[in-house]
């Protein structure tokens, strides 16, 4: 299609707007390796999963067991938020009368912007001694993973709703005019039209469970160790640069920012998966 | 149309305001009149203060406090990114490069639960729990609970004066938590019937004058308190201090005597430490 | 048959909706509640207007309410504009953005699961130490807007993506520019996924505290320039809540307070893109 002269004027700014946020990405991926060449060179990259443990102030690296935990973490969180998010979604747009529709909303909105770091605190002092009664020691995988899912629940939920506002009317009237039902309109009709804003609300929602740094660092107990159980504490990739970082030097530096890297290559893969499950538009 | 001519403008703006960043960014730092303070969490809000009355008795200079680690405060100085830098701990043999300038005392207290009937831990008790060859309150007169262990993060200067004192080795502690600043480390004590962990006298005493359900154990004998770090007898004690690269400027150097001086005492009570006598 | 099983999931799937509903609002009730219970009698006008006192234990928060409003402004300037460009290039302008567009669309999906501690690492390193910005409200706010912009774009996407194609098929049938069609049509019907994405934005730079510490620091004093440094409300909750003896209270308080902030910000932003869907509308 050809374009008016106007339009290839604003192609060209909107390329240049573009380029400048792509480049941030490169700007940190080739900081990180910067900082991360020395120690790679010099104990290379196997160390990192084949050290007995992790105590980088005696020489040993091992973040096998972190990469496990926030796996687990980011998994239990997203596999909890998802449900909750799109029937909360569904249940403004679908369920709820209008005024119960717009407080709702406004009352996820605010939970969207709560900071993490207060979600961590009230973790720290109401969540924590709950499940330590329970099965002690408290600080703990389950912890994180309930914490997370309540910080990513907003972000599912939301971006499901504009994407289900998008739908145009007429697939609804036209499924309620064959007689069917609100759920079977929702689960055959909406959910499959909103799928791509689906994809993306959880993609965003497992990105920030990922990256959560404070929080999870608050209630997770912060053990390197593979867990055995809900109960056992866990440390994160993230947490474990925010515990550290301040007071790391040289080589201990190093080996937190390999953490972050192997966290980006994380992310990265997680981009592949989804632009493979992604409908093509 | 006008949306156009919008969307031109708006790259044309970003530019503009990187440049005047640039232009501007040579005269912000390097002012002589600013003092730029970068290291301990622990230190960092008793720096703050000081810096504030500084200011407030030499109008026209400005102290500036940053948080980060005792690590980094030493970092920041060797790299000349900060003219003062604050450690929790005392200068070690490699450090000789710095100059120190003590500003407060400060101690390390074991700490349990209220309810905890123990009363009082041994130094061998001490390791046995950090290593997990006791791992049951019985073992230690009280109650059938397992132990919950919490520790430091790893290069935090409490957990290094901890494990020198008690002569550990960190690959041989056994935690069930670890934590970072002090108040964490309390609110997880305060929230685990069954837990000991160790934490900064002052912030503990603190915590225990506002009604807060923990408790200080005494370490061989001698009571954990401000009082004990003051005369010396508490065993396991640090000097808050700040630390410049070689002789510090005029204007550093009236700081720091300042911040040593008893025109701060006062300050230094009230952040629950003990000034210098 | 499929009656019968549509006679019992119908009233079975609008109970879990609603159950759903009514657990989410518990949550965050007794999350919320907590707060105001612990929080709400400390915050009165003296709390807003004056500076803290005992490294926070005591006084208010006002300029750290002044540093949080100019380091989200810094944020919201920048990112604004590269992402209502980058999302519009790549959505309206898919077939000029080619590979190039694949490539921006990939470095954001990544950028979006950036850690923000490695955001604060990488600010400190590019704004702080390389542009010779120092600890300051511009290198935070630059920080945020970088770590803000994945969230933007990805939104304001979504927003374009859900304006009807109808609009620009019949918009290109009467011969009008597609930048035209853009500012007449496409923006306006496209406003609510557009403020969407701001306020996730707003609400994820407002909250943000591990990007914060190592750029624009830790000072609690007013700020009298951008390039002073300042400490934002999230870092004043975290270190009262978790470096400070007896700072609970106020921590509570200044997160009673952020919360509110955010209220008066949703409001007002949604309000706004409903006046300014209207007066477009009009105008067609």
């Amino acid at each position: 299609m050809s374009l008016y002269r106007s339009d290839r004027n604003l192609v060209f700014v909107l390329q240049i707007l573009s380029a400048i946020s792509g480049a941030v990405l490169l700007l940190i991926v080739g900081f990180l390796l910067l900082e991360t060449l020395p120690i790679l060179q010099e104990i290379g990259w196997w160390r990192f999963f084949s050290d007995p443990a992790w105590y980088p102030t005696s020489q040993q690296f091992n973040i096998t067991p972190m990469v496990v935990g926030t796996l687990l973490v980011t998994f239990g969180a997203v596999s909890l938020a998802t449900p909750l998010g799109i029937l909360s979604a569904i249940f403004c747009q679908y369920y709820a009368p209008t005024a119960l529709a717009t407080i709702y909303r406004r009352l996820i909105e605010l939970l969207a912007g709560i900071p993490s770091v207060v979600y961590g605190f009230w973790g720290l002092v109401v969540l924590v001694p709950i499940i330590g009664r329970l099965h002690p020691p408290g600080p703990s995988l389950l912890a994180g993973i309930l914490i997370l899912a309540v910080m990513i629940l907003p972000t599912v939920m939301l971006v499901t709703d504009s994407s289900l506002t998008a739908i145009p009317d007429h697939y609804w009237t036209g499924s309620q005019a064959l007689g069917l039902g609100t759920w079977a309109t929702v689960r055959g009709v909406c959910l499959p039209a909103a799928r791509s804003g689906l994809i993306t609300g959880v993609m965003l929602a497992t990105a920030r469970a990922l990256g959560e740094t404070l929080a999870v660092l608050m209630v997770c107990g912060n053990i390197v160790q593979v867990p055995q159980q809900v109960f056992d504490p866990v440390r994160t990739l993230t947490a474990n640069i925010a515990l550290e970082m301040a007071y790391a030097l040289e080589q201990h530096r190093a080996a937190l920012f390999v953490s972050g890297l192997v966290l980006m290559i994380g992310v990265t893969l997680l981009v592949l998966l989804s632009e493979l499950i992604q409908p093509q538009s | 149309m006008n949306r156009g001519t919008f969307l031109r403008l708006m790259p044309l703006g970003f530019a503009l305001a990187l440049g005047i960043q640039a232009c501007d960014s040579t005269n912000a730092s390097n002012a002589s009149n600013k003092i730029i303070l970068t290291g301990s969490s622990t230190v960092a809000p008793l720096a703050s203060e000081i810096a504030k009355r500084y200011e407030k008795e030499n109008p026209g200079i400005r102290v500036d406090v940053q948080s980060g680690g005792s690590s980094r405060g030493i970092a920041d100085v060797r790299q000349q990114v900060a003219d003062i830098g604050m450690v929790s701990r005392s200068l070690n043999d490699q450090e000789t490069d710095l100059k120190a300038f003590p500003i407060a005392k400060d101690g390390i207290a074991m700490i349990v639960h209220k309810d905890n009937p123990v009363g009082q831990l041994t130094e061998e008790q001490v390791i046995g729990i950090y290593t997990d060859k006791i791992n049951n309150w019985r073992q230690l007169g009280g109650q059938d609970a397992p132990i919950t262990v919490v520790n430091k993060a790893e290069g935090r200067s409490t957990l290094e004066l901890f494990l020198k004192h008690f002569k550990l080795e960190s690959p041989k502690i056994k935690a069930d938590v670890v934590i970072g600043d002090n108040e964490q480390g309390i609110k997880t004590v305060a929230g685990n019937p069954n837990s000991v962990g160790y934490v900064s006298v002052g912030t503990a005493a603190s915590q225990v004058q506002n009604g807060g359900p923990i408790k200080l154990l005494p370490l061989n004998g001698v009571s954990a308190s401000l009082e004990t770090v003051k005369d010396e007898t508490f065993p396991l004690s640090r000097s808050l201090t700040l630390i410049t690269k070689g002789t510090p400027n005029e204007s550093q150097q009236k700081f720091l005597d300042f911040a040593q001086s008893q025109q701060v005492h006062d300050i230094v009570e009230e952040q629950y430490f003990v000034p210098l006598s | 048959m499929s009656m019968r099983r549509n006679h019992l999931t119908e009233p079975l799937m609008a109970a879990v909706v609603w159950c759903t509903a009514g657990v989410v609002t518990l949550i965050l009730v007794w999350l919320v509640g907590d707060l105001v219970w612990q929080g709400g009698g400390q915050v009165n006008w003296t709390f807003l207007t004056t500076s803290p006192e005992k490294a926070g234990v005591e006084g208010g928060i006002a300029p750290i309410l002044v540093s949080t409003g100019l380091i989200l402004t810094v944020c919201m300037a920048v990112a604004t504009p590269l992402g209502l460009g980058t999302a519009i290039l790549l959505t309206e302008f898919s077939s000029q953005a080619g590979p190039f567009g694949r490539a921006v669309r990939l470095s954001l999906d990544i950028l979006a699961g950036v850690p923000s501690i490695v955001f604060g690492l990488f600010g400190n390193a590019l704004f702080s130490k390389r542009l010779g910005l120092g600890f300051s409200i511009l290198s935070g706010g630059l920080t945020l807007a970088c770590m803000v912009l994945p969230i933007l774009i990805r939104s304001v996407q979504e927003g374009l993506q859900a304006v009807p194609q109808d609009y620009r098929r019949s918009s290109a049938a009467l011969g009008l520019s597609r930048t035209a069609t853009l500012g007449t049509l496409i923006l306006p019907a496209a406003m609510p996924g557009i403020m969407v994405g701001l306020l996730l934005g707003i609400g994820r730079a407002i909250a943000e505290t591990a990007a914060l510490i190592f750029t624009s620091g830790y000072v609690d004093r007013m700020p009298s320039s951008l390039f002073d440094s300042g400490r934002s409300l999230s870092i004043h909750i975290y270190d009262l809540a978790t470096n400070i003896a007896g700072g609970e209270p106020h921590a509570y308080a200044t997160a009673l307070v952020l919360m509110g902030t955010l209220i008066l910000i949703n409001g007002g932003v949604s309000w706004l893109a409903h006046r300014f869907r209207q007066s477009r509308l009009q105008v067609i």
